[in-house]
């Protein structure tokens, strides 16, 4: 490969507006005690440019992106702030120079209204009280112009993921952000939702706003970025500046092999009795009259924006939710009002957010591998020896990696824990499985492999459900896709109609006319 | 950081962990303690008199272990001793112009005791889950309520067994076999199950999983509610096994009785190491706990180095200090 060798000078070459970076990492190494994270990490952020940071999980984006607003210090090594080095003693030091970090997992206080979250620590006053109508007029004109309608007044609990993230941004843009880095900002939005954000970027972008922009949706680095670089195990792999890079081989570079296909070759729907039939079924105010069949061995895939109701729609089938209507399975109406009357049913599901509701993180990977089938293991007492030969079929089976054979799942990657919690569910010996978002927030390798997962839960018998936000996944597993919208069934494609154009049409609800097509 | 399959389960490495270490150092530090200051404090009277009081905050201890590991609290159990030992008093003295004095009579009220404390727990636990009030506010109640009943029951006074029955049942306190006391036997057989049920059955481990995220437990095909529930009905049955072998050693209940008792079993819960947020609970740290808090009672009770007033005090230093060790681990993680 030899994007690995181009020289890291066309960093300078490619400056577009300015000479100066506002903010750079110079020869930055960083070790957590003997193990070393990173490795001479050299960056240049400009005024007016967006700067993307891609790499595999566990490449080292996380901490370079921490060094550089002050959570942590690098070993060896400077951070320049306007050419000049600076030792950001706190992230509040960061903060006051203009450079903001806005992670991942949002830092808001829940029970606070937006307008009082957005000035949390720079509240304003007149004399030595709060003045609260400038600020819920500057909350409002932020919101406004990030095209966010919502109320400052509104509780942060009360309002959707992307609004949340809408309100990160509002708040870093309170404080005069010069520098702006933003961990996976769309990991949890919709195509649409995107749009508005990165139309915000652009905006910024043209204020002189330097932004560092991390993600794993290729395609979206390769629309925004006008820089990229790729880090692999703690080094830089590569800088190139927009249009020197194609999707692929920024994939290829931060792999660090070729990724000849990401999926296995599709499998058409064999022609078998459904395993599973939904007819009618509603969910709360949430899902009406939805009704399906699934095949035996068949991959089916659920599109739709976030909040179609597609999540409702399964955590009604496997008895989280009340659900009024029908449900059979093998032919046989089936009746299921929880998650282990379904389990006995043959259905299991992988919730959507492994850290809410998949996994417990503060225990190890054998408890939390065992807790939904836990009954296989138990005789009166918890069989640990079973348990542990368990937990030593799947590390094998899902090639799941840990740095110690009791590390606390919290401390394992967002692959690892992932293929941890397949291997949980699947310990139930399901006959359907219900994958929701199967690779949320996991790098490139690890999607590629899940895949490869999936296609071996068929061959070994078992039917499933995929439902997924990222179009290329449900086109590349699927054979036949039901699109949702607004808690309905906005059609159904499969065959050649499986392609983003006309799912994403069915989605926004462009084409009505083609509902029932399939 | 470098991920590596691991798969030989032998490879775990010894650790010196001051979690597990701390409070069994701190009771040995304290029979130390004892022994130094007093050549009595190990003499075989003094230890089944500490073992014998301790077991009622114990055995109730136990139970509340399990509560607090499922992310739940109950305060109401001190006051509820008292109900459950004004009840229990009531019942065997109304039934003597019936059946006599005897022990078919100390059996009834046995039984009853027991079956008292699952109901009044399960009352906590219904309020709780089904209502979905917080623990501490509906305990909050019950404690208040149990008090009032008991005062009322007692018409502010005490409620007295009658001296024939008191005299038969003595021994469930004063006796024992194998010149152990009873007390000291049940507590012993409670912390037993209670550590095998926490660390070896699936109800155990729901506690955990439930005290850690109730989601990721409801997800799991945990019923979560039925799970919280059984906790405190468990806590409720042992609070009347606790108040059955109470009853023998005074005769009597009053508005007095087990009082502070729920703080006491909490503090014993909490220096054991179970995490007060529920998730993380072990039984033989509580037997720890409670043993830590009987000995430093006893000891400034038989040396005149402290004042016995400063028990408290001495009480709470250690219950902050437990808490503030767990902190210290949790954060070189």
């Amino acid at each position: 490969m030899t994007l690995a060798e181009a020289p890291l000078n066309n960093n300078t070459s490619a400056a577009p507006r300015s000479a100066r970076p506002v903010l750079a990492l110079r020869g930055v190494d960083r070790s957590f005690g003997p193990i070393q994270i990173l490795h001479d990490i050299n960056i240049e952020l400009y005024p007016g440019e967006v700067h993307a940071l891609i790499g595999e999980n566990g490449a080292g984006k996380s901490t370079t992106m921490k060094i550089m607003s002050g959570y942590l210090a690098p070993s060896k090594g400077a951070v320049e702030l306007d050419g000049q080095p600076v030792t950001f003693a706190l992230s509040r030091e960061a903060e006051a120079q203009g450079v903001t970090l806005i992670h991942q997992e949002f830092n808001l206080a829940q029970l606070l209204p937006v307008e009082q979250n957005i000035f949390l620590g720079h509240e304003l006053k007149r004399g030595w009280l709060l003045d609260h109508p400038t600020m819920r007029a500057q909350t409002r004109a932020l919101l406004a112009r990030l095209e966010t309608p919502i109320d400052p007044r509104t509780k942060v609990s009360d309002i959707s993921v992307p609004e949340k993230q809408m309100v990160e941004i509002a708040k870093a843009l309170s404080r005069d952000a010069r520098v702006l880095i933003m961990d996976e900002p769309t990991a949890a939005l919709t195509t649409r939702e995107t749009e508005v954000l990165f139309r915000q970027i652009e905006r910024l972008k043209a204020e002189g706003v330097a932004i560092l922009y991390t993600s794993h949706k290729l395609d979206e680095v390769a629309k925004i970025a006008d820089k990229i670089t790729v880090m692999r195990d703690g080094r830089l792999v590569v800088t190139a500046s927009r249009g020197e890079m194609t999707v692929d081989q920024m994939a290829e570079a931060m792999v660090g092999r070729e990724l000849s296909d990401m999926f296995p070759p599709k499998r058409p729907a064999p022609d078998a009795e459904p395993v599973l039939e939904v007819a009618g079924l509603s969910v709360g105010g949430m899902v009406r009259e939805v009704s399906f069949k699934l095949g035996r061995g068949e991959i089916l895939g659920f599109a739709g924006l976030v909040g179609s109701g597609r999540t409702e729609l399964m955590e009604g089938i496997i008895g989280v939710r009340h659900t009024t209507g029908s449900v059979k399975i093998n032919g046989k109406p089936t009746h299921i009002h929880s998650v282990e009357a379904a389990m006995k049913a043959g259905i299991v599901y992988l919730p959507e957010d492994r850290k809410e509701h998949g996994l417990i993180l503060t225990q190890g990977m054998r408890r939390n591998l065992t807790l939904l089938a836990l009954k296989k293991f138990t005789r009166g007492l918890v069989n640990t020896a079973a348990e542990e030969a368990a937990l030593d079929r799947s590390i094998e089976e899902f090639d799941i990696r840990a740095p110690e054979r009791d590390v606390l799942v919290g401390n394992l990657s967002g692959g690892n824990q992932q293929k941890l919690l397949l291997a949980k569910i699947m310990l139930a010996e399901p006959q359907i499985v219900i994958i929701d978002e199967p690779t949320r927030g996991i790098d490139v390798g690890t999607k590629q492999q899940f895949y490869g997962f999936i296609h071996g839960l068929i061959d070994a018998g078992h039917s499933v459900i995929v439902i997924s936000s990222e179009m290329t996944e449900v086109i590349g597993l699927c054979d036949r896709v039901v699109v949702m919208r607004q808690g309905q069934i906005a059609g159904e494609v499969s065959g050649e109609d499986v392609c983003e154009d006309v799912i994403v049409r069915l989605a926004m609800g462009l084409d009505r006319k083609d509902n029932g097509n399939g | 950081m470098v991920e590596t399959r691991v798969n030989a389960p032998g490879g775990r490495k010894f650790r010196v962990d001051l979690q597990v270490l701390g409070p069994i150092l701190a009771l040995v530090l304290l029979i130390v303690i004892g022994t130094i200051l007093n050549p009595d404090f190990l003499a075989a009277r003094n230890i089944t008199n500490v073992l014998s009081r301790s077991a009622f905050i114990g055995i109730i201890a136990v139970g509340m272990t399990f509560v607090i590991t499922a992310g739940g609290l109950d305060l109401s159990v001190g006051s509820m001793t008292a109900f459950i030992a004004g009840l229990m008093i009531l019942l065997m003295n109304a039934l003597i112009p019936a059946l006599g004095a005897g022990w078919t009579i100390i059996a009834i009220g046995m039984g009853a005791g027991v079956i008292i404390g699952a109901l009044l727990g399960a009352a906590n636990g219904l309020l709780i889950t089904r209502m979905g009030i917080e623990a501490f506010i509906v305990t909050l109640g019950s404690m208040v309520i149990f008090r009032s009943l008991v005062t009322w029951l007692a018409n502010g006074g005490t409620i007295s067994l009658n001296f024939a029955l008191g005299d038969i049942y003595e021994p469930v306190y004063y006796g024992g076999p194998f010149g152990l006391r009873w007390p000291i036997l049940v507590f012993a057989v409670v912390a037993l199950l209670g550590e095998i049920t926490m660390r070896h059955t699936a109800f155990g481990r729901h506690c955990a999983a439930i005290g850690s995220n109730p989601q990721v437990a409801r997800y799991s095909a945990v019923h979560v509610e039925r799970v919280r529930l059984m906790t405190y009905v468990l806590l409720g049955l042992l609070v009347g096994l606790a108040s059955v072998l109470y009853v023998p050693r005074l005769g009597s209940a009053s508005n007095t009785t087990g009082l502070l008792w729920e703080l006491e079993t909490i503090a014993a819960v909490i220096i054991g190491g179970t995490l007060l947020k529920g998730g993380f609970g072990r039984v033989w740290g509580t037997v720890v706990g409670v043993m830590i808090l009987g000995l430093i009672d006893n000891i400034l009770n038989l040396t005149d180095l402290v004042s016995p007033y400063l028990n408290g005090a001495i009480q709470g230093v250690i219950i902050i200090l437990a808490v503030v060790l767990q902190r210290a681990r949790k954060s070189t993680r």
